[in-house]
């Protein structure tokens, strides 16, 4: 064996050790889910020792209603988030790349500063405003500021998208005739294809993974969504029975894991070339 | 170029053209133009200003949501001088971040620049890489690791066999319960070293054959061409990160059980926060923590801005 061979063999193992010790809780937390409840605590390997699903089948309906109710939520959720956020930042990002108005420096100035916004300083008067309209415990407070494009990240993906775009496509649309609205629908939206995508894909993420704004804004079980019923199971659960909670996260993950399997390509070039969380 | 380049070209290309009057084509394209944007410009006033201004005049008032607010000026402000748990929660959350930030862009930083030379298996590796960051935030993630650091969690399961018997019951543990989380946050790395990894590649290949022509060796090359040649992409990843970690809140809610305990070592700033508003209402007092974060965090960012032009390589 040559050196460089070696090297490159030594340099592959490191690699693999440790992605495998980052990925060792995940797998730990699988397994655990389809063990049998003392097994979980005594054994720190991988072989599952009960290999039955009676923790899924607890766990199902210890959060008070069926988890699929609350899964049937976060997916509205993030299907109206998803809607929300292609509509309207497509919409802007057109605007802030293709069209030359008065303020357009200063509102894309704005806009790429709210990107980076805590939301807490908008929390307290947003409650307000929803609770006004009787919001609590639906799903608009988390659907409507996304149809409204506060998404802001999103907007700046999508312009950095559409200046990539020659602009001869929309000038040629144009002399044929072409008003801005179907350069936009007709031109711009087929070919921002990816962008739109990466924005599905990190939409769905975000919004399944979000639980500060989900906490506040639904407080009765039947609105729950799994991120905040999988935080009622913490509460209610009983420093013995981990199994069942194991198992309910890991059918939460399920989803989130599934869209990144399908969307790696999306995932790595969004991240890549705008930088997201 | 990221968000933060726009920024910068922005502040850069300065004063604005003096407006002449507009023709018929381009009214009509500026009207265009604020069609497009009535759902954003909608957000920003809705959303986002206006709550932002009220939030602003609640800060200066005591308010439960029940009664209208009383306006108080600055109380709720010098009030915080002397709340020692605000105070504390204060020292965690930069705790968490002045720590954990550094090591997770030291650990993404060092795993890009492994994987980075014309590696095998890249996008494999990159994608196992970066599963953590993808899952980090979720509850289920925080829920795992209120198990894996429990007393009998995994983590300890692993010293006995090592046989250490005595180690600590990590999360209700206050000297080490905030550890915990940094770890957590390190653990993500896979985000920026994504970011890194896309960064290493367009430093020109030319560069690495002179430099070895003229042999340099593997570690005079990284600091003398890489380094400064990604010096950009540390900094945004630097900006980025640091306005993240200031804002973590599900992981500790999650493992202290939404208290911030044990003995409020993992009260972070944003946990107090949504205790003092939504488990007290005291929205007054909260709004004025929302505040403080916000000029904490955009002071933060200001300073770095600042200092990199001290050692932030532009070839633009």
């Amino acid at each position: 064996m040559t050196t460089d061979a070696l090297k490159t063999a030594t340099k592959h193992l490191v690699v693999i050790l440790i992605g495998l010790a980052m990925t060792y809780p995940l797998a730990w937390m699988l397994v655990s889910a389809v063990r049998d409840e003392p097994d979980i605590f005594t054994t720190p390997g991988l072989w599952p020792v009960g290999d039955d699903l009676a923790n899924f089948v607890e766990g199902w309906d210890s959060a008070g209603l069926p988890f699929s109710r609350y899964l049937v939520n976060s997916s509205l959720i993030a299907l109206g988030a998803i809607v929300g956020n292609l509509v309207s930042c497509s919409m802007a990002a057109y605007a802030f790349a293709r069209l030359r108005f008065r303020g357009r420096r200063v509102f894309f100035g704005i806009m790429l500063l709210t990107i980076m916004l805590p939301i807490h300083v908008v929390i307290v008067p947003q409650y307000v405003i929803f609770s006004q309209l009787g919001w609590v415990n639906t799903f608009w407070p988390l659907i409507v500021p996304k149809l409204l494009a506060t998404d802001a990240f999103f907007v700046f993906l999508m312009v950095q998208f559409i200046r990539g775009i020659p602009r001869e496509l929309d000038e040629a649309a144009r002399i044929d005739g072409a008003g801005f609205f179907r350069i936009y629908a007709q031109i711009l939206l087929p070919l921002m294809r990816p962008a739109l995508v990466t924005t599905t894909i990190f939409t769905f993420i975000w919004t399944w993974n979000d639980f500060f704004t989900q906490l506040i804004y639904l407080t009765d079980p039947a609105m729950f969504s799994t991120s905040v019923a999988l935080r009622s199971l913490v509460d209610s659960t009983s420093a013995s029975s981990w199994g069942p909670l194991f198992a309910m996260s890991v059918v939460s993950l399920v989803p989130v894991f599934v869209v990144f399997l399908v969307g790696q390509k999306y995932i790595v070039q969004g991240i890549a070339t705008t930088g997201g969380k | 170029m990221s968000a933060l380049g726009e920024l910068r070209t922005l502040r850069r290309q300065g004063a604005h053209k003096g407006s002449q009057a507009l023709s018929e084509a381009a009214r009509k394209e500026e009207r265009a133009a604020y069609l497009f944007l009535v759902p954003w410009l909608a957000g920003l006033v809705l959303i986002t200003a206006g709550p932002m201004v009220a939030s602003l005049y609640v800060s200066l008032t005591d308010y439960n949501l029940l009664q209208p607010p009383e306006f108080l000026g600055l109380a709720n402000y010098l009030q915080m001088l002397d709340d020692e748990r605000l105070l504390n929660s204060l020292g965690v959350t930069f705790v968490y971040v002045f720590v954990s930030v550094p090591l997770q862009l030291a650990a993404a930083l060092g795993i890009a620049v492994v994987l980075n030379r014309g590696m095998r298996g890249l996008a494999f590796y990159r994608s196992v890489y970066y599963l953590p960051s993808l899952l980090g935030g979720s509850v289920a993630v925080a829920v795992l690791w209120r198990r894996l650091f429990g007393a009998d969690g995994l983590v300890n399961q692993g010293l006995a066999l090592l046989g250490v018997h005595d180690a600590p019951a990590w999360v209700a543990d206050p000297d080490t319960a905030l550890g915990t989380l940094v770890v957590l946050n390190v653990w993500t790395f896979g985000a920026p070293m994504v970011i890194f990894l896309a960064g290493l590649r367009q430093v020109p290949v030319s560069l690495y054959e002179a430099a070895a022509v003229d042999g340099a060796g593997r570690w005079a090359r990284f600091a003398r061409i890489t380094l400064p040649l990604i010096t950009p992409i540390i900094f945004f990843n630097v900006v980025l990160q640091i306005i993240h970690a200031f804002q973590a809140f599900t992981q500790a809610f999650i493992v202290s059980g939404g208290t911030g305990g044990p003995s409020d070592s993992t009260m972070f700033f944003t946990l107090y926060l949504y205790q003092t508003g939504f488990g007290n209402f005291q929205m007054g007092y909260a709004s004025a923590m929302a505040w403080v974060l916000l000029v904490i965090v955009a002071a933060f960012t200001a300073i770095n801005f600042w200092a990199s032009r001290f050692w932030v390589f532009y070839d633009d």
